[in-house]
């Protein structure tokens, strides 16, 4: 039930060459390449109507790409369906977490894929492996025998982050985690992600906040347009150079011409 | 299910600082309760305190309908002192019965957060087809017993595939079967429209004849007590062996003397009459694994899940069309078992069988007990409960020479007062974060 930690290195887990998706007369996603690599974390970020939702919806598998391929662990892969791209394991966490209000944290974390003895629910080993599961990421949860309606919004995005780990997945997309959070709440959440990438995982973020980007993410990579539009190495950038990305500031040749060097430069790190 | 290394390192990470303090701690408490910010609550008065804590906060559970059949119960007594004779209480057993049935199933239809007002009719339907295949077609009873049976288990496939595949709302799809199937009954039943099944035939003697002798009855009781207590001493030292926390054994040893006394009155009181009938001991086991099956199973987990938020149970892989289609083919399935049970109780069929208040009573019952409107909150036992405030009620103006008409409104008065609760107490989790 664990995720079994993987060798950290920097070693491709997921990689999209040419991407496309339209929407009737929309080009969503025109040619997207994105490398994800192992025991890092890719912040994704870019302006509303950039393509980001549609980016990371087209991996979870809820839409099919119309043009471009998807190698996942070494192989090509078509992903059909989120089944399919869970059992890949390649989980996501989506903004409005899924979670049942009326049930507890146990119930949650195993809703769908409960443990058993015989055809008899087994509450005793699903309480022991999700506190298990919680102590290894750290996660301040009080009880798990509480409903998730009385969490927090911090502890809520951590059983739904722990819930996304039960599958042992390799890559693991948050989408927006911290969105509605507090600043104590938000730090919770950072700390979660870099624990993530400790056990070996490969962490997408997708967020609106430089702060949060700046903080947790080794590289950000900016989708501009429906169309990639740099890639950044975080230890080496500037917030404004990818502000000006996201934005657009650079649409001019000369800061074209920076932002191809910063990007060279990104991805030979 | 390996302890994996960062894991381990994340918490030996932890040690040097505060790390001491922290893991002798740990070493002593189990694992579910290390959180500094938990209420500590240990041994019998912890459980206490939790319990009237669980209370105030508004997750009420089938205390209010307890309380309520008390003062029931009280007012009775004190205005006709034969109400909790022994005779008036094992008629009360076999008035229930028939009622709880249908409840058991609206309890599961209300999980879901949906409704089945079809239930009467459904009864009704059954109980016509036993009357017509037994009585005129001379059917083995065992045969018109399992055609009556499949019936309401096909009408309620039938909702569920209405329900699933096009959306239709439950609150009409079964109000068209209410029309509908009435309409069906007095199609079977023909012209004459009424039926006697036979006085000696099995089935009557099950519904009217059948109870337990004193010994076995006390030897049940026994028999459950000792199931009950094994099954907490086993779950208390599965969980003691893995690092959990587990229910001393003198709070354990409470709530067995606690179940053996609730069982033993009652069998006692009924005792001192005919007994306890065998069909509602029939009731109350199907309630009993009704129970285990939405507590204990998968199929009930994703009840309650579906109940709470369909979208998160369709993302965490859960059939909710199978769900949706197996609780209304349970509540039909519920409603026709208790349609057959009454004719047998009443050794005819009508056409108003199933008619009048049978299914506002079922419904009834189900809320009264304490199972929410609103979904994903219900017990099997609020069926059995609720149905006991009904029939009380209805059993009690009986004795008082008082009739339908003050019958109705009481009723409607509880009901409105159970709703209330419900709606309040609802409100009050929510503000306590227990919702």
């Amino acid at each position: 039930m664990t995720v079994t930690p993987a060798p950290v290195t920097t070693s491709t887990v997921l990689e999209l060459r040419g991407v496309s998706k339209r929407f009737g007369a929309v080009q969503a996603l025109k040619n997207i390449d994105l490398d994800v690599r192992a025991g890092e974390v890719l912040a994704l970020v870019g302006d509303n109507g950039a393509g980001k939702s549609t980016l990371v919806k087209t991996i979870a598998g809820v839409y099919t790409a119309d043009d471009g391929t998807m190698v996942f662990d070494g192989r090509e892969v078509r992903v059909g369906s989120p089944a399919e791209a869970q059992h890949l394991g390649i989980a996501t966490v989506f903004q409005d977490l899924a979670l049942c209000d009326n049930l507890d944290v146990v119930a949650n974390l195993y809703l769908g894929r409960e443990l058993r003895t015989g055809r008899v629910l087994d509450e005793v080993e699903m309480e022991r492996s999700s506190w298990e599961l919680l102590r290894q990421l750290s996660a301040k949860i009080p009880s798990v025998r509480i409903p998730v309606a009385s969490l927090s919004g911090g502890q809520r995005q951590t059983v739904a982050i722990a819930r996304s780990l039960l599958g042992q997945p390799k890559v693991v997309m948050l989408d927006e985690p911290t969105a509605a959070l507090g600043v104590a709440q938000t730090a919770e959440v950072l700390n979660l992600v870099e624990r993530l990438r400790e056990r070996g995982l490969a962490v997408i973020l997708i967020s609106h906040n430089m702060a949060d980007v700046m903080a947790v993410a080794d590289r950000v990579a900016v989708l501009r347009l429906g169309r990639n539009n740099g890639v950044f190495t975080v230890s080496d950038t500037r917030t404004q150079d990818i502000i000006a990305a996201i934005t657009g500031a650079t649409d001019n040749a000369v800061s074209e011409r920076a932002a191809r060097r910063t990007q060279q430069e990104g991805s030979a790190s | 299910m390996t302890i994996d290394d960062s894991g381990v390192r994340v918490q030996d990470s932890t040690v040097p600082g505060n790390g001491n303090n922290n893991s002798s701690t740990a070493a002593e408490l189990p694992a579910d309760l290390q959180d500094e910010r938990l209420i500590a609550s240990h041994g019998f008065s912890g459980a206490v305190e939790a319990f009237t804590a669980r209370l105030r906060s508004g997750d009420l559970g089938s205390v209010p309908v307890v309380v309520g059949l008390i003062i029931i119960w009280a007012v009775f007594q004190i205005a006709n002192s034969s109400f909790l004779s022994s005779r008036n209480l094992v008629n009360l057993t076999l008035q229930t019965t028939s009622v709880g049935v249908i409840a058991i199933g609206i309890v599961l239809v209300l999980l879901l957060g949906e409704i089945d007002l079809s239930v009467g009719s459904v009864s009704g339907l059954s109980a016509a087809v036993l009357g017509v295949t037994f009585v005129n077609q001379g059917w083995p009873l065992a045969l018109s017993l399992i055609a009556g049976v499949l019936l309401g288990l096909v009408i309620g496939l039938f909702y569920g595939a209405l329900y699933t595949r096009f959306g239709v709302p439950s609150f009409v799809i079964t109000l068209a079967g209410l029309l509908g199937f009435l309409g069906l009954q007095l199609l079977v039943l023909g012209k004459e429209g009424s039926l006697n099944l036979p006085f000696d035939s099995a089935l009557v003697g099950f519904a009217t004849r059948s109870f337990l002798s004193p010994a076995l009855a006390y030897g049940l009781v026994a028999v459950v007590v000792a199931v009950y207590l094994l099954s907490r001493l086993r779950s208390r030292g599965a969980r003691a062996a893995a690092g959990l926390s587990a229910a001393p054994t003198s709070i354990i040893a409470i709530k067995a003397g606690a179940l053996a006394v609730i069982l033993l009155v009652p069998v006692l009181v009924l005792n001192g009459d005919r007994g306890v009938s065998s069909m509602f001991l029939l009731f109350v086991g199907m309630v009993v694994a009704t129970d285990f099956a939405i507590r204990r199973t998968r199929w009930g987990r994703s009840v309650v899940a579906v109940g709470g938020n369909v979208e998160a149970a369709r993302r965490a892989g859960i059939n909710v069309r199978m769900i949706y289609l197996t609780v209304f083919a349970a509540c039909s399935t519920f409603a026709a078992v208790g349609g057959l049970l009454a004719a047998a109780r009443l050794v005819a069929v009508n056409q108003s069988s199933g008619g009048a208040d049978t299914n506002l009573n079922a419904i009834a019952a189900a809320v009264i007990g304490g199972t929410s409107l609103f979904g994903g909150r219900g017990s099997a036992y609020s069926a059995l409960l609720g149905a006991l405030v009904i029939m009380s009620i209805s059993n009690g103006l009986a004795l008082l020479s008082l009739d339908s008409s003050v019958r109705f409104m009481v009723t409607a008065g509880v009901l409105l007062i159970a709703v209330t609760i419900d709606s309040l107490s609802r409100r009050s989790r929510q503000a306590h974060g227990r919702a």
